[in-house]
């Protein structure tokens, strides 16, 4: 029962902590910002298979570069709007809900998990949107296997240890 | 349009372009409307509006909680079509020591973001293709909703804001990958 009360409160927290603004203008905010996204994942090629082999062997500190350089750019701001106690465009109270760490079982099993099928499909879950769009029509089977894999994560839940 | 400045929008960008533009998603969303910087939630959205089914983890109000985070993904699907027609063919050019080692595990198409031998229709009725999208793609929707988030969510979003739970499932994302890449592959190509 014990590990079923920390998922039940990681649940509750996901998804009710969060609540966006989703007016009309904040929604196509977020469509906009979403292309903005895909160009620069098809722009600086991380959305490349070959560029995750690379990254996984060790071969060149491109990917490294661009993912230390993104934590750092985004820690910086994150820590400025914290400090300067920062609102949404709207007036809205800005916080990000920390996230329950219970036993961290999920974190290193599901982490692990997620990790295998990158490093196969070449892929995280942008990237898998992005390279539909770049016309690999193909990672539509990958995104419908990715909605099953899900599915049965959430069939499963009651059962795994988080 | 200076010579440079075409370059620049056409070709692959700089790491140190593309990294810190990366990040600038995190403030961006939360600026807009107090929305957590993440791709993966989107599944989960998705799963909750066509087949929720009688699994509690699906019975909530999507559209409420996650309207903007499917949004943001058709965005991205839309922002890779732009680019790529802008950009025109795309050739990834990877490491000379990775081409090799490609090479060995037999691709030699090294044109497109992905080996088109192995990522195309027909090569899904291959054991190869099956396991690198269908098993892949499984995979990547069962870990990232297992771990809570993926890359953007946990890497980018989680990092940026010091979070242990984060730092524990990025290390088991490098855990996977690596042992993906040097041991499934191997048997796999």
């Amino acid at each position: 029962m014990a590990i079923n009360d920390v998922s039940d409160i990681s649940n509750q927290q996901a998804v009710a902590a969060q609540t966006p603004v989703q007016t009309t203008k904040a929604l196509v905010a977020y469509l906009l910002l979403g292309a903005a996204f895909g160009v620069v994942l098809t722009k600086s090629e991380v959305l490349s298979w070959f560029r995750i082999q690379e990254m996984f062997r060790f071969q060149s500190p491109r990917m490294y570069e661009i993912i230390a350089s993104a934590i750092l750019s985004a820690a910086v701001w994150v820590a400025l709007i914290k400090r300067l106690g920062a609102t949404t465009v709207g007036g809205e109270p800005i916080a990000i809900p920390p996230k329950t760490l219970g036993y961290g079982v999920r974190y290193a099993l599901g982490g692990t998990i997620f990790g295998l099928g990158w490093a196969l499909t070449g892929a995280c879950p942008g990237p898998l949107f992005a390279l539909m769009g770049n016309g690999v029509t193909v990672m539509a089977a990958a995104i419908v296997s990715a909605l099953a894999g899900t599915w049965l994560y959430g069939v499963l839940r009651p059962r795994l240890p988080h | 349009m200076t010579i440079t400045a075409a370059v620049f929008l056409l070709g692959p960008w700089p790491w140190y372009v593309a990294g810190p533009l990366i990040g600038l998603f995190v403030p961006a969303l939360l600026l807009v409307g107090n929305a957590l910087f993440g791709v993966s939630s989107s599944l989960r959205h998705m799963c909750a509006a066509l087949i929720p089914g009688k699994v509690e983890y699906f019975r909530y109000d999507w559209k409420k909680t996650g309207l903007w985070n499917v949004l943001f993904v058709v965005g991205v699907f839309l922002g890779g079509f732009l680019a790529a027609h802008w950009g025109g063919p795309q050739n990834v050019v990877i490491a000379e020591a990775t081409r090799h080692d490609l090479s060995k595990l037999g691709i030699h198409d090294f044109s497109g973001l992905a080996p088109r031998e192995l990522f195309n229709w027909s090569a899904l009725f291959t054991l190869k293709g099956f396991v690198l999208v269908i098993v892949g793609g499984l995979l990547v929707g069962f870990g990232t909703a297992y771990a809570g988030g993926c890359t953007s969510g946990h890497a980018i979003s989680g990092l940026a804001d010091l979070q242990l739970p984060s730092l524990i499932a990025v290390i088991g994302f490098f855990a996977g990958g690596l042992l993906a890449t040097h041991f499934l592959l191997p048997l796999l190509l």
